[in-house]
């Protein structure tokens, strides 16, 4: 049997679910949408849980049509609150821990303020195998050096209760990344693992990217870019 | 300075504080609620001021009161609340008080949609509130640009006694985009001796006051803001243009949909099509004798102007300057649906061959 969540990390074979959390603006959703699309090769029951109650844009349910026609569940409030800032969370979340053929990628809000959410579900999450996964970009100034990234790791973990199992390293420029931007955040997950004994399970590159020698040996997580500005 | 990520309503907050804000007075409300936020963490760490009003009308108040004292004073809002504080804009403007508010757009009228809009444009540019004032209107269409609007428009406020705004959409608000931090330059400005912060051996005390009993005294008065406002739209007015110099189909616009527009153009030029963007960056004043010498210009045929708004407001400001040189058509959305790079390469080439 194939394991979709494996395609993340071959170390994660045996989470049912994978928990994206971290700083708001560090490219959770982007990182959610193409880890949902790549898991969905795999031909299991997969469901993105779009639990974001913190950001009124840039959501991952506005991809909801991409998900759709790969098969994917999308698990978010209801259509009436796609475009509000209710914070409200659709009742199906539940699914997540009650279908045991359904695998999730669960797309948290930023902050520990986003991270909230997972509180309720806490119980559920520790009693299901997961991966717990930090975000982090080191060009978000509030997450810029080891100190910041790891005291809003640790508030994040305070806020809903579920230790982190990884990181990840997921610094960019938008359109404007090199290499270099991703090696900066290597170093910078690398002394955030160093403190915190979180492995890095993988950095995000941009597809174009992913071939560049520089960054031959580093666990890449290729992606495209599904949230896109209106001019893009 | 290495670049960094910033979110465009945290970056707004941000640029306030290294501008010298003294005081922040706010209220939340979607989508700009990300600026009292970062506000309200960042302003004491600096020795500053932060207060989370009851109300938006409380807020625009307080902020009377600060800028009175001689504080550089902000509010920040989205539409509705904004509304709410039109009272104290033209009290500020009346009583010559400078101060910063930004409106990150949302959709109206009304509640409308948290999603983003431009229908605030009559509200900005022709004073919302009562009476004849006109506060200096700056309209980023990135977030560098909001970063370095939002510091200047302290100094501007401060050169004139006068409330100024820094609106953009919801986008701006909301989106990530990189920018830099630069040193931009300061403004001379003259010490606030106005300010009523006590007599300190004056023979005098200051006294902050849009009332003004003796019809004389006000009409004066009035005289005296005028002649202010004249020398804001000699000054402060800014535009830009983009592939103007053999455009012959020009979109006007600014803020999101110029930044759609530059695609739409880029297309356009890819198909042939001699198209060119003028964006208007300060509102008001709005840049009318650079749009009237443009439409003049002979290769140019015809202006299609794009709004977040079902009505079109800018467009106005377009019509009094293009003053029927050059047909102008509109294309325009409200409740938060964005004018597409598609519909605008469309609107484009059916304006020109309207004229051909």
């Amino acid at each position: 049997m194939q394991v979709p969540l494996k395609v993340l990390a071959p170390q994660i074979e045996k989470a049912k679910l994978v928990l994206i959390t971290g700083h708001y603006g560090s490219g959770k959703t982007e990182f959610s949408v193409n880890l949902a699309l790549r898991a969905a090769e795999c031909p299991q029951k997969l469901a993105l849980a779009d639990l974001d109650i913190v950001n009124p844009y840039f959501r991952s349910r506005e991809r909801k049509e991409q998900l759709d026609a790969r098969g994917i569940r999308l698990i978010a409030s209801s259509q009436a609150c796609t475009d509000a800032d209710v914070p409200s969370l659709p009742a199906d979340v539940f699914a997540l821990f009650q279908d045991p053929d359904l695998y999730g990628i669960v797309d948290v809000g930023g902050d520990p303020d986003g991270a909230r959410v997972l509180a309720r579900f806490q119980p559920q999450i520790m009693a299901t195998p997961h991966e717990m996964l930090c975000v982090v970009n080191a060009n978000r100034p509030e997450t810029r050096d080891a100190d910041r990234a790891v005291s809003y790791l640790r508030a994040i973990e305070a806020t809903c209760g579920v230790p982190m199992t990884g990181l990840v390293n997921n610094t960019h420029l938008c359109g404007e990344t090199t290499v270099e931007e991703i090696l900066k955040g290597a170093r910078l997950v690398r002394e955030v693992s160093e403190r915190t004994g979180l492995p890095v399970v993988c950095h995000v590159v941009v597809r174009a990217l992913c071939g560049e020698e520089m960054l031959a040996g580093l666990p890449l997580f290729p992606i495209d870019i599904y949230m896109k500005k209106p001019w893009e | 300075m290495a670049k960094e990520l910033w979110k465009g309503n945290e970056a707004i907050a941000e640029a306030a504080i290294r501008a010298g804000c003294d005081c922040f007075f706010g209220y939340p409300i979607t989508p700009q609620s990300e600026v009292p936020e970062y506000m309200s963490l960042h302003m004491p760490e600096h020795g500053k001021v932060f207060v989370q009003s009851e109300s938006e009308v409380a807020a625009i108040n307080m902020v009377y009161g600060a800028a009175g004292s001689g504080m550089r004073a902000m509010t920040s809002s989205s539409s509705p609340g904004i509304s709410l504080k039109q009272e104290g804009i033209t009290y500020l403007a009346g009583a010559e008080l400078p101060a910063v508010i930004v409106n990150c757009m949302r959709g109206g009228p009304g509640l409308g949609t948290i999603q983003p809009g431009q229908g605030d444009y009559y509200q900005a540019t022709r004073g919302g509130g009562n009476g004849d004032y006109r506060t200096v209107v700056l309209a980023p269409s990135n977030i560098q640009e909001a970063v370095d609007f939002t510091q200047e428009a302290f100094d501007i406020a401060d050169q004139y006694r006068n409330p100024v705004m820094v609106v953009c959409d919801g986008l701006i608000g909301q989106m990530m985009e990189p920018i830099e931090w630069r040193e931009l330059p300061k403004r001379n400005l003259a010490p606030k001796d106005w300010a009523t912060t006590g007599k300190h051996g004056r023979d005098h005390t200051n006294v902050v006051n849009s009332l003004f009993i003796d019809p004389n005294e006000c009409d004066v008065h009035n005289d005296h803001l005028a002649a202010k406002y004249a020398e804001m739209e000699k000054n402060e007015v800014r535009w830009d243009e983009h592939n103007c110099e053999d455009a012959e189909v020009i979109i006007t616009a600014y803020g999101t949909p110029a930044r759609i527009a530059l695609t739409a153009i880029e297309q356009l030029r890819e198909e042939g099509v001699k198209a060119g963007l003028f964006r208007p960056i300060t509102l008001w004043p709005f840049p009318e004798k650079a749009l009237h010498d443009l439409a003049a210009k002979p290769q140019v045929k015809a202006f299609v102007d794009v709004e977040m708004s079902s009505t079109g407001q800018m467009i106005d400001d377009v019509r009094l300057a293009v003053e029927g040189q050059k047909p102008i058509s509109y294309l325009g959305h409200a409740g938060g649906v964005m004018p597409t790079v598609e519909e605008m390469v469309e609107a484009a080439k059916k304006a020109l061959k309207e004229v051909k």
